[in-house]
C-alpha cells in the first residue's frame, strides 16, 4: 500500500494522527498533516485505512 | 436500485454524495444546487480568495471528472423551490421534477443581512463565491473597512483586509468578540492579536444605522457616537436556507428538525449541514451547527443512514472547527462554551502560540489553540476516546 496526501484539502482535523499516529503526524503550528511514511508496513494497513476513512477532508489517497 | 437527490452541493451535499459510493451505493445519485459553479469549499472565501490567492486554494472539492467517475449527476443552476414530502419530488426552478427514493437536505445557510431599511449604502456579505469575487474588486489599500460584527467571519475578513493595507475596524456588541463561545481568556487572547494587527476593535457597541456620506459610509453608534468608513461588511452569523420548504409539512425551527441521525421524521427524508438543526443527545435539544466539520461528519452518518450500514454515532463526534486571523491559525476542539476552569497549558511567545484547556468537574472538555496545531489536535484522542473506539 502506497500512501499520498493532498495538504491543500487538509483542515488538520486529526483524525489521522488519532487513528495512525506511525504513519501521519501534524505540522507544529498550522496542524496540516506530515506524511510519515509513505508504504506503511502491512501491521499499520488496517488503522492507515481507517485514518483515510474517517478523514473528513478525503485528504488521504490510499494506492493498493 | 435506490435513487437520491441531494439538493445543495457543498460540503454536506458532496460528502453525502463521496460517502454513499465509498459505502458501496449502487443507485442513481443526483446533486442539485441553484449555483452554476463546480461545487467548491467555502473556507477559503474570506481568507485566500479576498488575498487574490484563489489559485491555490482548493475551492473546488473534486473536478468535473471526479462526479462523472464515481457516477454522480451534477444538476445545477437551478435551485430547488420545493418538496413534496409524501412522494419525496422535488421540484427546480425550471419546473424540472425530480423523485428520489431518498432525499437529502443540504441547502446549507446564507449569510445574515444588516437591516435593508437601516442602510443607505451597500453592506457587503460574504457566503458564496460571487461575494467574495464582488468584495475582493472592492478592497484598495488605504480604504477605511468598517466590520459590523466580531464573529470568525468578519474576523477574517478583517484580517484579510489588513494584510491588503486597508484600515479596519471591527465592531461588536457584546464586551469582547468570541467572549460567549470561547470565555474572557481566550477571547481577549484573539482581541490582542486583533489589536497587534492594526485593527481598531469596537466592544460594547452596536451599529445603529448607516448613513451615505459624500462618497463613504457612516455608522451611527449605540453610544451616540459615528464612525465613518469607505467600505461596510455585515459579519453577523447567518441562517439556514429553508424557506424552500415552507409548505413541505417538514419540521422547521432554526433549520430543519432531525433526530441524532439526520432523519426528518419523514421516510426518506435527512437533512445535514448548516441547514440542519440536530438532536444532541448530549445537550438533550436541538442544535444547528454552522462549521466545516459538523457539517462533513452529518454527511458520513446520513450516508450510513441510506445505505443501511453502521455509522459511528453523532454523540460521539468532536466539535471542531478553525480560523485563520493574522497569520495565525486558531484552532478550537470540543465543548468550550460555560467551562468551569480554564487555564493556559502551553504558551510560545516567539511563535505565536498558546493552548488553553477548557475544564468541567475536573474534566476537560474542550481546548483552544493558536499556531498549536500539534499540541491541539492531540486532545482528539481524550476528548474522543469513544469515537476512536467505535469507528
Ligand atoms: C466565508 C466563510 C468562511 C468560513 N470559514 C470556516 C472555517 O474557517 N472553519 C469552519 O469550520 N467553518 C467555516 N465556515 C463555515 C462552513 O463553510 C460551513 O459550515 C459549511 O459550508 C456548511 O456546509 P453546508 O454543505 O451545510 O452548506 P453551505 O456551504 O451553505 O452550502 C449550501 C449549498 O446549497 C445550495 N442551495 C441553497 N439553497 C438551495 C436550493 N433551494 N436549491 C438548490 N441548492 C441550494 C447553495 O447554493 C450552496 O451551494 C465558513 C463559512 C464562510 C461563509
Ligand atoms: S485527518 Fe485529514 S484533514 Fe485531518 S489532519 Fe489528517 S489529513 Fe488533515
Amino acid at each position: 500500500m502506497r500512501v499520498t496526501i493532498d495538504k491543500s484539502r487538509c483542515i488538520a482535523a486529526g483524525q489521522c494522527v488519532l487513528n495512525a499516529p506511525f504513519v501521519f503526524d501534524q505540522g507544529e503550528e498550522d496542524g496540516i498533516v506530515i506524511l510519515l511514511k509513505e508504504d506503511p508496513p502491512p501491521e499499520q494497513e488496517e488503522h492507515t485505512r481507517r485514518a483515510a476513512r474517517l478523514c473528513p477532508a478525503e485528504a488521504i489517497k490510499l494506492h493498493d | 436500485m435506490a435513487r437520491v437527490v441531494i439538493v445543495g452541493a457543498s460540503v454536506a451535499g458532496v460528502g453525502v454524495a463521496n460517502e454513499l459510493r465509498r459505502l458501496g451505493h449502487a443507485g442513481e445519485i443526483l446533486l442539485v444546487d441553484g449555483q452554476d459553479h463546480l461545487p467548491y469549499d467555502r473556507p477559503p472565501l474570506s481568507k485566500a480568495v479576498l488575498l487574490g490567492e484563489e489559485a491555490d486554494a482548493g475551492l473546488p472539492f473534486h473536478e468535473a471528472a471526479h462526479y462523472a467517475g464515481i457516477g454522480v449527476e451534477l444538476v445545477l443552476g437551478r435551485a430547488a423551490v420545493s418538496l413534496d414530502a409524501a412522494t419525496r419530488t422535488i421540484t427546480l426552478a425550471d419546473g424540472t421534477r425530480l423523485r428520489g427514493d431518498a432525499v437529502v437536505i443540504a441547502s446549507g445557510a446564507r449569510a445574515r443581512r444588516f437591516p435593508a431599511g437601516l442602510a443607505e449604502g451597500p453592506v457587503w456579505t460574504i457566503r458564496d463565491l460571487a461575494d467574495a469575487h464582488a468584495l475582493r474588486r472592492q478592497l484598495r489599500p488605504g480604504m477605511r473597512l468598517a466590520v459590523v460584527g466580531g464573529g470568525f467571519v468578519g474576523a477574517e475578513v478583517a484580517s484579510s483586509a489588513r494584510k491588503l493595507g486597508l484600515e479596519v475596524a471591527v465592531f461588536e456588541a457584546a464586551p469582547l468578540p468570541f467572549l460567549r463561545i470561547l470565555g474572557p481568556t481566550v477571547a481577549a487572547e484573539l482581541a490582542a492579536l486583533h489589536e497587534g494587527a492594526g485593527v481598531a476593535l469596537r466592544c460594547g457597541i452596536t451599529v445603529d444605522r448607516i448613513s451615505r456620506h459624500g462618497a463613504a459610509q457612516r455608522l451611527h453608534l449605540s453610544d451616540g457616537g459615528s464612525e465613518e468608513a469607505d467600505l461596510v461588511v455585515a459579519g453577523l452569523g447567518c441562517l439556514p436556507n429553508v424557506e424552500w420548504l415552507e409548505g413541505s409539512g417538514l419540521p422547521l425551527v432554526n433549520g430543519v428538525v432531525c433526530d441524532a441521525f439526520g432523519r426528518t421524521g419523514v421516510d426518506g427524508i435527512f437533512a445535514a449541514g448548516d441547514a440542519a438543526a440536530w438532536f444532541s443527545p448530549l445537550a438533550g435539544r436541538h442544535e444547528r451547527h454552522e462549521h466545516w466539520t459538523a457539517a462533513r461528519e452529518q454527511a458520513r452518518i446520513v450516508a450510513a443512514a441510506i445505505a443501511g450500514t453502521e455509522a459511528t454515532a453523532w454523540e460521539a463526534f468532536v466539535p471542531y472547527f478553525w480560523s485563520d486571523l493574522h497569520g495565525r491559525r486558531v484552532q478550537v476542539l470540543g465543548d468550550t462554551a460555560g467551562a468551569e476552569e480554564v487555564s493556559f497549558a502551553h504558551r510560545d511567545e516567539a511563535r505565536g502560540a498558546f493552548l488553553v484547556e477548557y475544564r468541567h468537574g475536573g474534566r476537560i472538555v474542550g481546548v483552544a489553540g493558536c499556531n498549536a496545531g500539534a499540541r491541539t489536535m492531540r486532545y482528539l484522542a481524550q476528548l474522543a476516546p469513544a469515537a476512536a473506539e467505535a469507528a
